[in-house]
């Protein structure tokens, strides 16, 4: 009894360091004061004045649309890719390639993409985000939808076209449901990192469209406020919704 | 679309490092090894070698306190098990801002863990602890623990649990079966768990700013620099290759000593029979 007490030792003290940071956040968010350190009673007030704050609002508007327009973007061309690969090559060289975006440092794709965009003479703004951002999102797609393709029945197609349905029809009544699951989880995947990407963002946007990260950067960076632990607290909420979400929803369509 | 998004932006740094930097900024095409030669600067060395010393402690404490987590994560039931790795996993899918805003509530002169401090009469005069390496440290530690975690967990859970029987069986004490059993089977998963803590720790510059207040300088904070303050991008290349190519010599390493450590028995074992 004692030895299984001292083995979870560790257990309590990670979850600790993990969690308590959160939580005061979260405790924070409903204080009534507007000093962060001392606690004042409930209260509700920072919530509504989030939803007030002209930058705040800004950022999640850009930050929504760059996330929707990766999503889209990353998962399909993410799946050709995927597809392409698995059936056209053998050697390693590609398929390192096209997952390289998801391994090199954050920073690395930034200045490299900021260069790029500079030598185009494209002017920075949200459509310079989705790019960058499709960039490393559709390396996690690719990366997802091959491990799927390498535990697929090749029979199956081959079935389909001994029946003669066409190579178009193959794919789309065949393989593209097939990879379904694999699809969506490199999708949910994509979105949650374009929705909390900050580096790449930050050297690819322009001043007049920032993201909602670089939103709560700024801020940050100027001080605290109180409306940030609601901000903050909301945004735990989503996170913690999608996490839970991807995971029904992959055991749903696993079960499939 | 591969080609250019991906490619072209790892050959644009690779030239850009042998170019020069044009009065007003932007590039001029002159070839020349100018920028590396700039990097033998103390300064600048200075600069690497905090990188590398921060991503070191850093490494090194996630090591320390994931270990024992990961080990105490695999001896629980399949249902905890589950609840656990979800629970390490839950906070690395919550914005990263937000959680190094979070340690600056707490450690703040007049935050949390000095009031605590304080209340329970172990300080009298607050600690000063933001803006400090110690801070950017805890920072760094907090953000990329959970990559520690996991990696050691799939290489622990992996481990056959007869083997620790029949060395317990054998009448080894506890400590003498995981130093002769445990740990040594898990080493791939340990050195997996450092590269992906040490890599991004290195190149982080958001914490040294926030928690550091910009005292604390790491390569990151300096590529940064260079491309949106000093304008100087060659420059900026020169130091992104670097890192980058010293991540790649680790990640090979690393590799490369996975890769003998799974197979070093096997040839033993072939060798002995011949």
């Amino acid at each position: 009894m004692r030895k299984s007490r001292l083995a979870k030792f560790p257990l309590w003290l990670t979850y600790t360091f993990l969690y308590v940071p959160i939580l005061v956040v979260v405790i924070m968010s409903f204080n009534a004061s507007k000093n962060l350190f001392v606690w004042r009673g409930f209260s509700l007030e920072w919530y509504p004045a989030v939803f007030a704050d002209g930058a705040i609002m800004t950022g999640l508007q850009n930050t929504l649309i760059v996330a929707t327009s990766v999503t889209i973007l990353a998962t399909a061309i993410g799946t050709l890719m995927a597809v392409g690969i698995h059936r056209y090559t053998r050697g390693g060289l590609i398929r390192a390639f096209a997952i390289a975006p998801a391994l090199l440092p954050d920073l690395l794709m930034a200045v490299g993409l900021l260069s790029l965009f500079s030598l185009l003479s494209m002017t920075l703004g949200l459509y310079s985000v989705i790019i960058a951002h499709t960039t490393f999102a559709m390396a996690f797609v690719t990366a997802i939808v091959l491990a799927r393709l390498a535990n697929l029945d090749p029979s199956l197609e081959e079935a389909s076209r001994d029946l003669g349905a066409s190579a178009a029809r193959t794919f789309w009544r065949v393989t593209l449901p097939q990879l379904a699951p694999g699809m969506i989880a490199g999708a949910l995947l994509s979105f949650t990192l374009s929705l909390d990407e900050f580096v790449i963002a930050f050297f690819t946007t322009s001043p007049t469209s920032p993201t909602l990260p670089i939103a709560i950067y700024s801020m940050v960076r100027f001080g605290v406020t109180p409306e940030i632990n609601a901000l903050a607290t909301m945004l735990l909420l989503v996170s913690v919704l999608t996490v839970i979400g991807a995971q029904r929803l992959t055991r749903i369509t696993d079960s499939l | 679309m591969l080609l250019v998004f991906v490619l072209a932006p790892l050959v644009l740094i690779l030239g850009y490092s042998f170019f020069q930097r044009g009065r007003f900024g932007g590039v001029v095409f002159n070839f020349s090894f100018d920028n590396f030669a700039r990097l033998i600067d103390p300064l600048y060395v200075n600069v690497i070698m905090t990188s590398v010393g921060m991503g070191l402690v850093v490494t090194i404490l996630a090591l320390a306190l994931g270990y024992p987590t990961a080990l105490a994560i695999v001896r629980l039931s399949p249902k905890w098990r589950t609840i656990a790795l979800v629970a390490v996993l839950l906070p690395f899918w919550t914005n990263f801002l937000v959680r190094t805003y979070a340690w600056i509530l707490l450690l703040n002169n007049a935050g949390w863990i000095n009031q605590a401090l304080q209340g329970m009469g172990v300080i009298h005069e607050p600690l000063t602890m933001l803006y400090t390496p110690q801070a950017v440290a805890i920072g760094l530690l907090y953000m990329y623990l959970p990559l520690m975690i996991l990696p050691l967990y799939s290489s622990l859970a992996s481990q056959d649990a007869q083997l620790v029987e029949a060395a317990t069986n054998l009448g080894a004490s506890p400590w003498r079966v995981f130093r002769t059993v445990t740990f040594p089977m898990s080493i791939p998963g340990v050195l997996t768990g450092c590269v992906f803590v040490f890599v991004p720790a290195m190149s982080n510059f958001v914490i040294p700013e926030l928690l550091g207040g910009g005292k604390t300088v790491l390569i990151g904070n300096l590529i940064r620099d260079q491309f949106l303050k000093a304008r100087d991008w060659p420059f900026g290349a020169a130091l992104a290759l670097v890192l980058t190519l010293l991540l790649i010599a680790l990640l090979v390493a690393q590799q490369r000593a996975s890769k003998r450590l799974t197979d070093g028995p096997e040839e033993r074992k072939v060798s002995s029979r011949a």
